[in-house]
């Protein structure tokens, strides 16, 4: 019954879609109160169904209810609590159940937290965000449905894959979700402001803490599954240029270059038409993942969807929203004019240039996804682009990215003097680069002009960026927490530079074979094999290695590396065992037996990767800082205080 | 700085960006394709000599021979017309069984084995890869 009630409120949250996304449009445009005033009451409802179906599919795991097939393909009686709470979001229909509840959440979030916008407005953005969740629920009703029926009921169902079974996964799909949906408010501003063909800085200063939040949202998603797939698939890499990686990286990339465009457009008015189409684009790349991911063009993890109606549903969809909000683009932005006037060598440059990057990056990811998918689709060959092309693009991206992040934070707006910002640059340029490339030989006693270029710019970041904040101590005593969270962000970006730097280069692996009481040396620590014992885990059998590591004699830690069967599975899962630190990870998989009491292990030294997540979480602390700040709450609405004082004087 | 002479900068750095851009990912892209090939195709001299491709195919039962010290393992890969054998150093996934359908990445050898650097088998057990299912479908109708 249950089910059922689900399924029903689903229905109902749809037909409240669709009075959302008509009715405050047409109240807009014939300037009728009532139907504005719709708009609000109507996302408020769009969110307590969707809340009432979620919780119905949640119950139905819960209480494991496997006449429902999707409770039965993803879940089994041995099912701890955690992963049949998170097994709801474990597959395409739940995912996507998933995603229409984080956009009616955000919908909501606009409706509550914007009530100093001016209610056409309004009207109009919680329509567009209306029109995007029609999509996504007619997407579930028609093709995709988690509320269906299996008759016979079966006594057990099937267990989550074993590999989703994982407190970080567990929360990596929602903080993903929440980045790309929450493109969608910046998309839905964009959409809104175009329609009622009114661009001022005001609508950047509205949708910047959105996108703002959205980002950090995403950086944090994408940070966790970089984490996951290090724990879990027991690689020891960080990130794979896979191509379901791709798709959350290429709204990220866009997004990062959205919020630098929106700082402009905001502060100086400039570049608006830019910032529009930046808005539609960072949506349009979230989309395009959900299709990459969702439409079985893909066969990874993530890929959960083989029937090509969903594909051909998605795509559709996505031409439908990028190829109309283009066109509305296309149709409305001769209106739009930038007021302000910069110079060459101005902030505003900078931020140009940034954005530049980033979408030359964005670019090169997208190729290197979608290129193969082409050729194939096209029928010319089966073709995968390997992984150096992706690291050679990046390390080319990074230098001007690198150079300019060094620069651009300490210009001024309008107009600055290069004099200036030589003689305060000068010196720190310098000193980061013979620094830098000294480092590696200090090390190792070898010269690495790579190893050397990628800790000085580390070094770079974080000396400019620590120069602008005392100096801006100096300048002003008040440290407004947008620029602290940028310079937090900054700071986050060296890190991760460092990270990414000091791991690529000094890191060992070693495949071995190892017998018990045989022992390797890796980078100065010794792994000793002591034996294998077997475990019984809630809903697994495991063979349990046991490897003490210790250095110049001196014990450092003890490592359990796992492989388990899992109930319902036949193949063994590998369940790495990691000795966590600041400056190095030492990381242990189990193999295979080898007989006689021998296996084969995968024995990893990373150094520093630890500041590859310790940079992305800084960044996504920088942007909840900055959203934080005071201007964003009272400015808007004493803004719009004006503004509304100037219609009612009209 | 006014108006037109801003338009022009920005239309001519974008130019700028694109352009590079452009040739370097093509540039990089060429350089870095993986191609596929059934072992049909590789039997029949279709595969590069000196380039890493990907083969993929079933790991044919009761193939797998492991070398007594190290870790080197040896195995067939049919696509149920052809055999090629597959050399590999290393732990293979744990998802590697005979009879499932796994990837290669490496290159021919002077003897007709292939010798991988990697071998991929993906993430769920019923999984079979697009092109193995391919590459098995266009053998049977030959």
């Amino acid at each position: 019954m249950i089910p059922e009630l689900g399924h029903f409120a689903l229905i109902v949250a749809f037909a409240i879609t669709i009075v959302l996304s008509i009715v405050p449009l047409i109240g807009a445009a014939k300037n009728d109160a009532a139907m504005i005033a719709l708009a609000r009451p109507a996302a408020l409802a769009q969110l307590l169904f969707i809340s009432l179906s979620y919780a119905a599919l949640t119950h139905a795991f819960i209480v494991h209810d496997f006449s429902v097939l999707y409770v039965s393909q993803h879940s089994n009686l041995v099912q701890p609590l955690l992963y049949r709470v998170s097994g709801v979001w474990g597959s395409h229909e739940g995912s996507l159940l998933l995603w229409a509840l984080i956009l009616s959440l955000w919908t909501t979030a606009v409706a509550v937290y914007s009530r100093s916008l001016p209610d056409v407005l309004m009207a109009r953005v919680l329509a567009v965000m209306g029109m995007i969740s029609i999509g996504f629920l007619s997407f579930m009703l028609w093709t995709s449905n988690p509320f269906e029926r299996i008759f016979p009921v079966p006594a057990d169902g099937n267990a989550l894959n074993p590999l989703l079974q994982d407190p970080g996964l567990a929360i990596h799909p929602p903080m993903l979700y929440m980045g790309y949906v929450g493109f969608s408010v910046a998309f839905a501003f964009a959409v809104a402001a175009l329609l009622g063909g009114k661009l001022d800085a005001t609508w950047a200063r509205w949708s910047r803490p959105w996108t703002t939040i959205a980002w950090s949202f995403l950086t944090f998603g994408i940070a966790l599954g970089s984490w996951w797939a290090y724990n879990e698939l027991g690689w020891g890499g960080w990130w794979f240029w896979d191509p379901v990686e791709n798709a959350s990286f290429m709204p990220w990339l866009v997004g990062t270059a959205l919020i630098h465009s929106l700082a402009s457009t905001e502060k100086r008015g400039v570049f608006k038409s830019w910032t529009v189409l930046l808005a539609i684009m960072a949506f349009s790349m979230s989309l395009l993942g959900a299709f990459i991911v969702r439409s079985g063009v893909l066969v990874s993890v993530h890929a959960f969807a083989t029937d090509p109606a969903r594909g051909v549903f998605i795509l559709v969809f996505l031409c439908i929203v990028v190829g109309g909000s283009l066109a509305l683009f296309a149709w409305r932005s001769a209106t739009v004019t930038s007021s302000g006037r910069f110079s060459w060598f101005s902030r505003e440059t900078a931020l140009l240039l940034n954005n530049i990057i980033f979408l030359t990056a964005a670019v090169a990811v997208f190729v290197g996804t979608m290129y193969p998918l082409l050729v194939d689709s096209l029928g010319l060959g089966k073709i995968s682009v390997g992984r150096p092309y992706f690291d050679t693009m990046f390390a080319l991206v990074a230098i001007p990215l690198i150079i300019l992040l060094g620069i651009g934070p300490a210009l001024r707006w309008k107009r600055d003097d290069a004099q200036r910002i030589k003689t305060s640059r000068q010196v720190l340029f310098i000193a980061s680069l013979a620094i830098g490339i000294v480092l590696p030989f200090i090390i190792d006693g070898v010269l690495n002009i790579k190893t050397g270029l990628g800790l000085a710019g580390a070094l770079w970041i974080a000396m400019t960026t620590l120069n602008s904040l005392y100096q801006r101590i100096r300048m002003s005593k008040r440290l407004p927490l947008a620029f602290s969270g940028m310079i937090i962000a900054h700071l986050g970006m060296s890190m991760f530079v460092a990270g990414v730097t000091i791991v690529m280069t000094y890191h060992q692996e070693k495949d071995v074979r190892l017998e018990p009481g045989s022992s390797y040396e890796l980078s100065g620590y010794d792994f000793k094999f002591i034996g294998i014992r077997k475990v019984t885990g809630p809903n697994y059998l495991a063979d349990e290695g046991h490897l003490v590591i210790s250095r110049d004699g001196e014990k450092v830690a003890d490592l359990y590396p796992q492989k388990r069967i899992y109930q319902g599975q036949s193949n063994a899962m590998t369940e790495a065992s990691i000795d966590v630190g600041l400056f190095r990870d030492l990381y242990a998989a189990m193999g295979e037996p080898l007989g006689k009491d021998a296996w084969s292990m995968r024995l990893y030294y990373k150094p520093w990767i630890r500041w590859i997540w310790l940079g992305t979480l800084f960044m996504t602390f920088g942007g909840i800082l900055a959203v934080c700040d005071r201007r964003y709450r009272q400015s808007v609405v004493q803004r719009v205080k004006g503004l509304n004082e100037q219609v009612a004087t009209n | 700085m006014n108006k037109r002479s801003k338009r022009k900068l920005l239309v001519v750095m974008v130019v700028f960006g694109v352009a590079v851009a452009t040739v370097l990912s093509l540039t990089a892209l060429q350089e870095n394709l993986q191609y596929f090939y059934s072992p049909t195709e590789v039997k029949a001299g279709e595969a590069p000599d000196s380039r890493e491709f990907r083969i993929g195919g079933l790991v044919v039962a009761g193939s797998v021979e492991r070398a007594t010290e190290g870790l080197l393992v040896s195995f067939d890969l049919t696509d149920n017309a052809k055999i090629i054998t597959v050399e590999y150093s290393g732990i293979l996934p744990d998802l590697f069984r005979e009879g499932q359908g796994i990837i290669a990445l490496g290159a021919m050898n002077g003897s007709g084995t292939f010798v991988a650097n990697e071998v991929l088998a993906k993430h769920d057990e019923n999984y079979m890869p697009p092109e193995v299912a391919a590459a098995l479908k266009a053998a049977e109708h030959k």
